[in-house]
């Protein structure tokens, strides 16, 4: 009998123990709806001074944003959104209280120092975490807030952490507080030291800022870690720069290889181009709007979905385009570029009426957002997968060139179209199919492009001139060169862009190009033979 | 015979076209008695087809609107569209054509500096009227134009010391597109930095060309020059197409608004729309106007918006509501003149005050600017700016800025008996830079 009141005593102190705190914390939250950024900051603040684990559901709510006040009582509440009102749930225990019309809750605003403020008290309150990667992310906001408060529950973590990664982000967040503090000299030292090895911009940041006030002896020790840190991001920072270079350089490839097959192979000086991948891109567009549509959990396949759906695309409408007017005018160089420019004026036109002057968006699927660190290289995953796309449609056509029949037949059409047609080749339509394939591989970089650009009607003028000067470059027919002309290009540009500016480094690439030409016309890799002079 | 069968055909389409001419030429003074045209001069194609559509679409609405409630001086509006094609030149021939041959009594239009550069002398010449509505440079005043949009004292300057106050940043990167809007309002703020005692190692000026897509490096040089152990802002000016890509690459590369906070001049609901807004809630826009505002005027605005364009995901931006504010003080004007002729207008204009969206009042000043009120906005993820502060007043547009040792003497004052748009007060005598 008495064991079994013990055991309801226990089982109730148990419940009732978050009630306690809950009750301790409940004025607290209510502050943070207490109207200004600058009341809500001081709320914040003593709500993170508990310490209490029970405040970081509240946090996190308000920094996604549900937290409310309910007007008639002032009370501060989760919302969500169902149906017509919004579900209301206790902010600290998480329990239901009921649901609340629109108008009868208002939304807590947050400013950008109101959101400092929560990844610093997020920071701090989530150190013990049960989960490593949150610690880790809970070091990273008190490296970042530099919180003199949070040291105590540094000091405690640190003392529990077995996870080396953990422990290191923890150390260093540490140190940064340390020296951002006035703590005895030896302290600040050892900071330094560990601050140098972290070695990146943000430990520079920290030791920029050590270096201009303290004692001397911790001046020094900053001052040479400075200098330390600083020549190790500049060897970074090389490498960095060949990275953009080569993703600039996949973007042109892209953008040009399709022109490579137009005017390269068939000839054709197609201005055109640039609004293939503009219909590229718009396709890219509509896949996605049918995904959000009906199936939105498989959005992130959208861009896969796409690929396919804007090389067809882009290529009937380059058949279509060859069937109707390029044909007439093969042989007619000035006719061709004149006909070709009223078209890509035809085709922005036409697009703007059909989707609007604005920009549509395009979205990215989770695999392509963000950036990973390498070493001391930053690079988006974006740009990654551009740069292997890229480099696998190159590898592609060239197969399709070389090894298939349909390959076969280009070059014996464009290298002797007479005895090709006397071969039983049907030229007309190897040469639609030729332009086709031109336009398909445009529409596949729109699908890219849509990824860093603007998906507008203007998406292709941006890119027509570059593609035809990485083409010319690289030498006409030769795809090769134009590979080896887009990356030049593009590592030329980013190595100048640092030193000479975005638009002086452009106009030295074109100035480079131009005095390149005089020397070389037919580019890096001249085609040679009987070919040419036909 | 077929020979002349088909002479007789082409002169049967000549003779055609000749008599709808003619019916088109005495149509036209019959209506124009009737009606009142207002020219609209915004691009619907080429590149600034992309900001300037909704322009003439708002235009169009007011117009409506305005016919409904009986017209002006009992007599309905005519909206004339012409397509300049974002070709500056194709400006000024379009804004003639517009004066001299459908005889409008306003021009409502442009969007970029140089193409109001282009138009001005065709104003000033044929005496016409251009309400221009966008935030712009400052620098110029005309008595043939008046200007809607901000000048640079009641966009930039008070955005700077949003940031200097609330945030203190004290390393300032410029950013900016590489013509005479950003070149201008860089010079100036950079004048005003100094004098707040912001060294130049603290001042980065960088340019790039229109519709820069490739932002690597330059995203990471902001980053860098954010990690001097002070804090750092970059102020926009980066206009039209470069934005997505500028905005995407600091998502990508987690330049985050609460480290490294971005400001900018030039892009607002519209630009917005085509980008994912998560990675960049919290950084800044400066404008007069913003589509969150709460206000009945602005609710009904949007409402009558989106059912003007049948489109409920239209957004309304800072432009529009200049283009609401300078037509109904057009109209007021013209009411209050009791005839449309333009020398009449422009001088009834000064003075006018009509409500703007967010709220209040908004006067024509003698300088051809207006008063507004300054909202600084955080960007949600919603693709809207939630407000995070506002003048307490009305900020006088101020057209020669006091930062610039060359136009810091000069006002302009189009009232007789001075009606001068550059008058200088050290020398007493009007004329001086840009006369």
């Amino acid at each position: 009998m008495h064991r079994a009141l013990c055991w309801l005593l226990a089982a109730f102190l148990a419940l009732a123990a978050p009630a306690a705190f809950a009750a301790d914390l409940e004025p607290l939250v209510r502050g943070l709806g207490a109207g200004n950024y600058a009341d809500t900051e001081k709320a914040l603040a003593k709500l993170a001074e508990t310490g209490d684990p029970a405040a970081v559901p509240v946090i996190e709510a308000l920094q996604a944003g549900d937290l409310y006040v309910r007007k008639p009582d002032g009370a501060v509440v989760v919302a969500k959104r169902s149906g017509n009102g919004y579900a209301l749930t206790d902010p600290v225990t998480g329990a239901p209280i009921g649901e609340a019309d629109r108008n009868a809750v208002e939304k807590i605003k947050v400013n950008n120092a109101l959101r400092r403020t929560m990844s610093a008290a997020l920071g701090a309150l989530t150190l013990m975490s049960p989960n490593a990667g949150v610690r880790w992310q809970a070091a990273e906001a008190v490296f970042k807030s530099r919180d003199a408060n949070a040291l105590e529950a540094l000091d405690a973590a640190l003392a529990k952490e077995t996870d080396e990664g953990v422990k290191r982000a923890m150390t260093q967040a540490r140190a940064s507080v340390v020296l951002g503090s006035s703590a005895p000299d030896g302290d600040k030292l050892a900071a330094v030291e560990v601050l140098k090895d972290r070695g990146d911009q943000d430990a520079l940041a920290l030791l920029n800022g050590a270096a201009g006030n303290g004692s001397e002896a911790v001046k020094a020790a900053a001052g040479k870690a400075v200098a330390a840190v600083e020549s190790r991001l500049a060897l970074w920072g090389a490498a960095q720069n060949l990275w953009y270079g080569l993703s600039l350089g996949s973007v042109l490839l892209l953008a040009a290889i399709g022109l490579a097959v137009t005017f390269g192979v068939m000839g054709v000086i197609n201005m055109a181009h640039g609004e293939m991948v503009m219909i590229g891109a718009y396709a890219t567009f509509l896949v996605q709007e049918g995904f959000r549509a009906w199936a939105p959990g498989l959005f992130d396949f959208s861009i896969l979905v796409a690929l396919p759906v804007a090389f067809l695309v882009s290529g009937a409408v380059g058949v279509v385009i060859e069937r109707s007017v390029i044909r007439w005018l093969y042989g007619r160089p000035l006719e061709t570029l004149l006909a070709t420019w009223g078209l890509s004026l035809a085709l922005q036109q036409a697009v703007r009426s059909l989707f609007g002057p604005t920009n549509r968006e395009v979205g990215a699927p989770s695999w392509m957002s963000g950036a990973f660190q390498l070493g001391g290289l930053t690079i988006t995953y974006g740009r990654l997968w551009i740069v292997v796309f890229a480099f696998l449609v190159f590898g592609a056509l060239l197969v399709a060139l070389r090894r298939t029949w349909f390959g076969l037949s280009i070059r014996a059409v464009t290298q002797n179209r007479n005895m090709a047609s006397a071969m039983g080749i049907r030229t007309a339509r190897v040469d639609a199919l030729t332009f086709g394939l031109g336009s398909g591989i445009a529409g596949l970089a729109g699908v890219a492009l849509s990824q860093i650009d603007n998906v507008s009607p203007n998406l292709g003028q941006g890119y027509i001139i570059d593609s035809f000067m990485v083409v010319v470059f690289g030498g006409v027919g030769n795809l090769w060169g134009t590979l080896v002309g887009a990356l030049a290009l593009g590592s030329v540009n980013k190595f100048l862009e640092p030193y000479a500016g975005a638009v002086l480094g452009k106009i030295l690439v074109l100035i480079f190009i131009i005095l390149f030409i005089q020397r070389r016309p037919r580019g890096l890799f001249a085609l040679k033979g009987r070919a040419v002079e036909a | 015979m077929l020979q002349s069968g088909l002479k007789s055909g082409r002169s049967f389409v000549a003779a055609a076209g000749l008599a709808l001419g003619l019916a088109a030429g005495f149509a036209g003074p019959a209506s124009a008695q009737d009606t009142i045209k207002v020219g609209i001069l915004h691009s619907l194609s080429g590149t600034m087809a992309i900001s300037e559509t909704t322009l003439k679409d708002v235009m169009l609405m007011l117009i409506d609107e305005q016919n409904k409630k009986g017209g002006v001086l009992g007599k309905k509006l005519e909206p004339v569209v012409v397509d300049p094609a974002s070709n500056w030149p194709l400006f000024a021939e379009k804004a003639r054509e517009l004066i001299t041959k459908d005889k409008v009594a306003a021009v409502f239009g442009c969007w970029t500096s140089v193409s109001r550069k282009s138009v001005l002398p065709v104003f000033e010449e044929l005496n016409g009227l251009l309400f221009y509505p966008v935030q712009y440079e400052g620098e110029e005043s005309s008595r043939n134009v008046f200007y809607t949009g901000a000048a640079p004292n009641q966009q930039a300057i008070p955005a700077v010391d949003y940031l200097m106050e609330k945030e203190s940043v004290k390393r300032w990167v410029l950013a900016g597109t590489d013509y005479v809007y950003p070149r201008t309002t860089n010079k100036i703020l950079e004048a005003y930095l100094k004098s707040k005692g912001v060294k130049d190692e603290d001042i980065k000026i960088n340019y790039t060309p229109f519709g820069h897509s490739d932002w690597q490096n330059i995203v990471a040089d902001i980053k860098k020059f954010g990690s001097a152990g002070k804090k750092t802002a970059v102020v926009s000016t980066i206009n039209g197409d470069a934005n997505v890509p500028f905005y995407k690459e600091l998502g990508n590369q987690g330049v985050k608004a609460q480290d490294i906070p971005v400001v900018a001049f030039s892009v607002g609901e519209e630009e917005l729309a085509g980008i994912d807004t998560k990675p960049l809630v919290g950084h800044l826009a400066a404008w007069n106007y913003f589509q969150s505002v709460d206000t009945p005027e602005n609710a009904d605005f949007i409402k009558k918006w989106k059912a003007f364009t049948k489109n409920d995901k239209r957004v309304t931006n800072d432009p529009m509501e200049a283009h609401y504010i300078g037509f109904n003080m057009w109209v007021k004007a013209v009411e209050k003149a009791g005839t449309t002729d333009s020398s009449a207008v422009i001088d009834s204009l000064i003075g006018v005050a009509v409500p703007n969206l967010t709220g209040g009042y908004s006067a024509m000043l003698p300088n051809h600017h207006i008063t507004k009120p300054v909202l600084i906005g955080e960007v949600q993820e919603n693709g809207q700016f939630e407000t995070v502060s506002k003048t307490p007043g009305l900020v006088p547009g101020d057209e020669w800025s006091d930062y610039l040792a060359d136009s810091k003497d000069l006002i302009s004052d189009w009232r007789a008996p001075m009606s001068c748009g550059n008058f200088n007060v050290k020398t007493g005598k009007c004329g001086g830079k840009g006369s």
